[in-house]
């Protein structure tokens, strides 16, 4: 079984200026299974396994939520922008639908 | 038959009339299920089913990303839109659709004014070349969007 989670999330690195926009990166590990494909020795339908929902957290509020289908690339990439209010943790949390849940912040420092 | 039996005989043209529109239905039914290797009349309805029903202005929105890709398992797809993140004058959501693929819905994102920019990057499978799709909604129901022709070399089995 490939490895699933190890949830990355990487802001800037120094103090970013406030009222600025920083630029946000994610990375997890997870197989994103679609459903549609077949086991190529078996024959079988491989069962979806694939992230949902995506949530990033910031300043109390969820600010940023996604919703993907099976149509993402594993192992997903995904970077977003927020402007720097307060400084703060960046929680981002990703919901499977097998249950899985995972999540990982970055602090991000507001000169 | 006798004209005592005009029951059976409306009965008749009952199920004749229901086989046709239930074959019909069926037919159409499984077409949406089964083959949504859409027409467009396919995505157009998945983006009022996201987003609500409105006319998309082809403007603001942006998919950064070269026409052609070598590995369709892997299409880098960044999309920003210009346009003011204020409480009140915002982007709530972004979808991205995809024509050719067996499931035209790839992502939504939804935002709050506090996000600050309305983009994203993240990377997408496509089973073949497709025209792709970024529509935003802004949070008084306006649609902007952008398409964009993908050459895939690979498909990416999204099967």
């Amino acid at each position: 079984m490939a490895v699933i989670g190890k949830p990355k999330v990487r802001g800037p690195r120094g103090a970013v200026a406030k009222g600025s926009i920083a630029e946000i990166k994610t990375l997890i590990k997870h197989p994103m299974e679609s459903g549609l494909r077949k086991d190529s020795k078996t024959g079988q339908n491989i069962p979806a396994h694939f992230i949902e929902n995506v949530t990033v957290e910031y300043g109390g509020k969820t600010v940023i939520k996604a919703t993907w289908t099976g149509a993402i690339s594993k192992n997903p990439y995904f970077s977003f922008s927020l402007k720097a209010a307060n400084s703060g943790p960046v929680k981002v949390t990703w919901k499977d639908n097998q249950g899985g849940e995972f999540s990982a912040s970055a602090n991000l420092k507001v000169a | 038959m006798e004209t005592g039996n005009k029951l059976a005989m409306s009965r008749r043209g009952f199920f004749q009339k229901v086989g046709v529109t239930g074959v019909a239905a069926i037919a159409a039914g499984s077409s949406l299920t089964t083959l949504p290797r859409s027409a467009a009349a396919g995505v157009d309805g998945l983006i009022a089913e996201k987003l609500g029903a409105g006319s998309v202005t082809y403007a603001k929105v942006k998919i950064d990303t070269p026409s052609s890709a070598d590995n369709g398992a892997l299409v880098r797809m960044p999309v920003s839109v210009d346009h003011p993140m204020e409480p009140g004058n915002y982007i709530e959501s972004i979808v991205v659709l995809v024509d050719n693929n067996p499931q035209p819905f790839i992502c939504q994102y939804d935002f709050l004014p506090e996000a600050g920019k309305a983009e994203f990057e993240c990377r997408i499978k496509m089973a073949k070349t497709s025209k792709v799709r970024a529509i935003a909604k802004t949070n008084s129901g306006k649609l902007y969007g952008f398409e964009k022709e993908i050459q895939v070399a690979a498909g990416g089995c999204v099967g």
